[in-house]
């Protein structure tokens, strides 16, 4: 099954490990660090606990941050089995310093909404108001892929942003959205869905917005390689897909 | 007496004041503008909190103080003047004096205090400091002074800002003990100089016969004697009183390892040569039935005038030819079988005998 | 007269050597991060690095929070010192505890906490924004206003031990020298805390320089307004480690330059 999904992603993974890795049924044990970008932190904790369900030996430790700030983490020799990014660029860096095994392949995919606190009470209508000094408007920092994907949205729109703030990651961002200290932002439609009451998602015109890909790669430096195969494939099995898209992603 | 025609230039306190939840001092003085009275005690007495209120650091609890004819404190009339407020001198125990300011400044301080201009200030404070020959440290901070210039320093800080009322609380007791005969020489000038009513504290009754006129003898804030120094030796009121008010003080000339008193002559342990003040503690004294064994140096046969029991105690006074207070106890004194008028021998060693130098003028 | 000291070690001529290792390790603890950052520090490319508006803005803006914070906690600290050392009243321990508050809180949570209170939505920061317009977060006062929240304990602590430290019969001598309240304070009891002072007046300022959570979460991170130099390090990490290193370089020499001119200037006379 695993093998087909896999297939069928079009991913770039050498077929023989998955094979080796999906049908020898030989019980696993053991524990798996898994470093994912902070936009996973709810999706990738609903497949940890099912794939260790499905692994009774096995415990996933998730390791959350910025992309950049994990992949900074992988070349510093901190020990990972798994690495999941929120783009293409910090997973290249890795691939390049020979960080991985095999070539990453895109599992996920996101969209970038407007996020506004509950009820919009500044009633933003569009990318158009991020132009708007009077109004509070918060990004992520440019440093960090939702910084950079929401300045791309706001430069295919031609708005040059009025930005009140450049925060860290996505959960800052959105927690003083929620709090209703900032009047808009730009986020991943997927933190919009699970922020929860405080706060709205404006849609973005397809036209403008950008398709973020969401690679992963297991490590060359991973304590437990045969795990974290087992991992990925789990990923990209029907369970982990259909987990995924209960989170507002989309399949590759 | 009629309120507000009260013409004394003087001290005039009657009070009670309370400290912590377990002391209460209760106390009346009079002291005339020109006059010292001591106030004589041990520690936890009230001497400090004495102090305190008539600083003004201590409100009292009823009574009155007033001082030159001002009310200071009376909280029926709901007066308190506070202590910036009040013109009175007092030199600390330990001097408190002010660590972050040199002598001069400290001395200074007061005036300044009083809005006198910087300059003026430190001349007139340098000048008092060039009077007591302070000049050469009047630029050193608190911890490089002496013991004996930071009490001098202490005494032109409280007399600087021409005080109404000096207040010297142990002004002697931090110094070793040859500073302290000669400071207590030049303190009795000092006292002699301030025109105002001044009170010592003090726990040595060498201190308080010598600089007052009239002593306190102050115990667990209480008052329990009052009189002149020879009053309270010869005829303590209470224990305390007669344990330490009742020493002995004697005046004479020494040479060669003899002080030579009015009509006698006594061994002393020192080579002080010249005038000389003469301690013996009562208890140092012994009495014989028969010239002692083994004679020491210092014994003679005399006659006793006065038995005086005090619980297990017994004070003895012996007569001419010199009148010596003793102390025995109430066991030697039956063993012995004293009565008043019995001849016996007295004995002192003469290492029990406490000898100061250069007490001219000291003893009037 | 000659010189004829006896052949005696003289006391404190050699510490003890479990005392050097471990102050040594101690030492070591401070020094081998520092050497990290240097050997990681593209010298070639530093005078670059440290001309770039990015830099020069997140110095001056940190020396200007830092400064005014410090400059409010000696303001109000000082007399909150005061009171909770010398004033009895109910709940003083409780007040007590609370000034420490801001030390043991992760400073993240102390920064949300002052959005919830401060901000534009919150509990003072709504009528006050309705009332004045002022609106804390997002601004260079929210950054002060952060900086002092977090900074301002080690101020109140350090004065408040020393002034429960101080005799007060100091004070009470002034009084008798005729100095009213006011004077006591300036010319006895501050001069007599001196040293403290200028203690937790500097240790307020490092902590204030130094400060990132309670900044980043309340008044948010841009470049030149409230992107202070730990900010800049923060985010820089994220992409450009040469320029988090020149600027964590900044840090290091500002704070350390600062210290040591204090310490031959203040701790040494006092």
């Amino acid at each position: 099954m695993a093998v087909l999904v896999m297939a069928a992603c079009g991913g770039t993974r050498g077929g023989e490990t998955t094979i080796a890795g999906t049908d020898t049924g030989t019980p696993l044990q053991g524990e798996l660090l898994v470093s994912a970008a902070a936009s996973l932190a709810d999706v990738f904790a609903a497949i940890g606990s099912d794939f260790e369900a499905a692994n009774p030996g096995v415990e996933v430790q998730l390791n959350l941050g910025s992309s950049a700030s994990l992949r900074q983490q992988v070349l510093e020799g901190a020990p990972a089995d798994v690495y999941a990014s929120a783009d293409t660029a910090n997973m290249a860096r890795l691939v390049e310093a020979g960080e991985t095994t095999g070539d990453p392949v895109v599992f996920a995919r996101n969209r970038m909404e407007i996020a506004v606190p509950a009820g919009n009470p500044a009633a933003i209508t569009g990318l158009g108001d991020f132009a708007d000094p009077r109004l509070l408007i918060g990004l992520c920092a440019e440093q960090v892929p939702c910084g950079a994907y929401a300045l791309e949205v706001l430069g295919n729109a031609g708005v040059t942003p009025s930005v009140d703030s450049n925060e860290p990651d996505v959960r800052a961002l959105l927690t003083k959205i929620a709090a209703g200290e900032l009047d808009a932002g730009i986020t991943y439609l997927t933190d919009v869905l699970s922020a929860g009451g405080g706060v709205e998602g404006l849609a973005i015109p397809e036209d403008v917005n950008v398709t973020v890909d969401y690679p992963i790669a297991t490590l060359a430096g991973a304590p437990n390689p045969e795990i974290a195969a087992r991992f990925v494939d789990f990923v990209f099995s029907g369970q982990g897909q259909a987990i995924l898209d209960g989170y507002g992603f989309s399949s590759p | 007496m009629v309120e507000g025609v009260v013409d004394r230039s003087g001290l005039e306190a009657s009070l009670v004041a309370r400290r912590g939840p377990g002391f209460r001092l209760e106390l009346s003085l009079s002291i005339p503008s020109g006059t010292t009275v001591a106030l004589l005690g041990p520690n936890g007495a009230g001497k400090s909190t004495t102090v305190d209120v008539l600083a003004g650091l201590l409100p009292v609890e009823s009574g009155r103080v007033t001082l030159s004819g001002v009310t200071l404190d009376e909280p029926a009339v709901g007066r308190f003047v506070p202590p910036e407020q009040r013109n009175v001198g007092v030199v600390f125990q330990d001097y408190l004096l002010f660590p972050h300011l040199t002598a001069v400044e400290n001395v200074a301080f007061g005036l300044r205090s009083r809005r006198l201009p910087r300059e003026q200030a430190l001349a007139r404070a340098a000048d008092w400091l060039e009077r007591i020959g302070l000049s050469d440290v009047s630029q050193r901070r608190p911890g490089e002074l002496s013991g004996g210039q930071s009490q001098r320093v202490a005494l032109a800080r409280a007399l600087v800002t021409e005080p109404d009322l000096l207040l010297l609380d142990e002004p002697l007791s931090a110094l070793d003990v040859t500073t302290r005969a000669r400071l207590r020489r030049d303190l009795a000038e000092h006292l002699e100089g301030f025109p105002g009513p001044r009170l010592l504290i003090t726990h040595d009754p060498t201190e308080a016969a010598l600089l007052a006129e009239q002593i306190h003898v102050l115990e667990e804030g209480r008052v329990t004697q009052t009189g002149s120094a020879d009053d309270i030796r010869l005829r303590p009121r209470t224990r305390y009183a007669a344990d330490l008010a009742g020493s002995n003080l004697l005046m004479g000339k020494a040479s060669g390892g003899r002080v030579a008193l009015d009509v006698f002559e006594l061994h002393i342990p020192s080579q002080v040569e010249g005038e000389v003040l003469v301690t013996i503690r009562p208890s140092a004294i012994s009495v014989h039935r028969r010239q002692p064994e083994g004679s020491p140096r210092n014994s003679w046969p005399t006659r006793i005038e006065l038995i005086e029991r005090m619980g297990e105690r017994v004070r003895i006074r012996t007569g001419p030819p010199l009148v010596l207070t003793a102390e025995i106890t109430e066991g030697a004194t039956d063993a012995l079988d004293l009565r008043e008028g019995d001849e016996v021998w007295v004995a002192i060693k003469a290492t029990e005998i406490g000898v100061e130098a250069g007490a001219e003028s000291e003893l009037s | 007269m000659t010189h004829s000291k006896p052949e005696r070690r003289r006391p404190g001529a050699r510490p003890p050597i479990v005392l050097i290792i471990l102050g040594c390790l101690g030492l070591a603890l401070f020094l081998i991060p520092l050497a990290g950052l240097l050997a990681r520090t593209p010298w070639s490319e530093l005078p670059r690095l440290l001309t770039g508006d990015l830099v020069t803005d997140a110095l001056r803006l940190s020396l200007t929070t830092s400064l005014l914070a410090t400059l409010i906690a000696a303001v109000i600290g000082v007399p909150l010192a005061w009171l909770i050392a010398r004033v009895e009243f109910p709940g003083r321990s409780l007040v007590r505890g609370v000034v420490t508050l801001p030390l043991v809180l992760p400073p993240v949570v102390g920064g949300a906490a002052l959005l919830f209170a401060l901000g534009r939505r919150g509990l003072i920061g709504e009528p006050l924004a309705g009332l004045t317009g002022l609106v804390l977060p997002f601004s260079t006062s929210g950054v002060v206003l952060a900086n002092t929240f977090v900074a301002m304990p080690f101020l109140v602590i350090t004065v408040e031990a020393a002034l429960r430290n101080l005799d007060h019969r100091f004070e009470a001598a002034a009084a008798t020298l005729g100095a009213g309240r006011w004077t006591v304070l300036r010319r006895v009891t501050l001069p007599m805390i001196g040293p403290s002072l200028v203690a937790g007046l500097t240790l307020t300022w490092a902590r204030a320089l130094g400060e990132f959570g309670a900044t980043i979460t309340f008044a948010g991170n841009l470049q030149g307004r409230t992107q202070t130099l730990p900010l800049a390090v923060f985010v820089a990490l994220e992409s450009d480690r040469d320029t988090a290193v020149a600027l964590s370089l900044v840090m290091v020499a500002v704070s350390l330059a600062v210290l040591v001119i204090l310490r031959e200037r203040w701790w040494k006379a006092l």
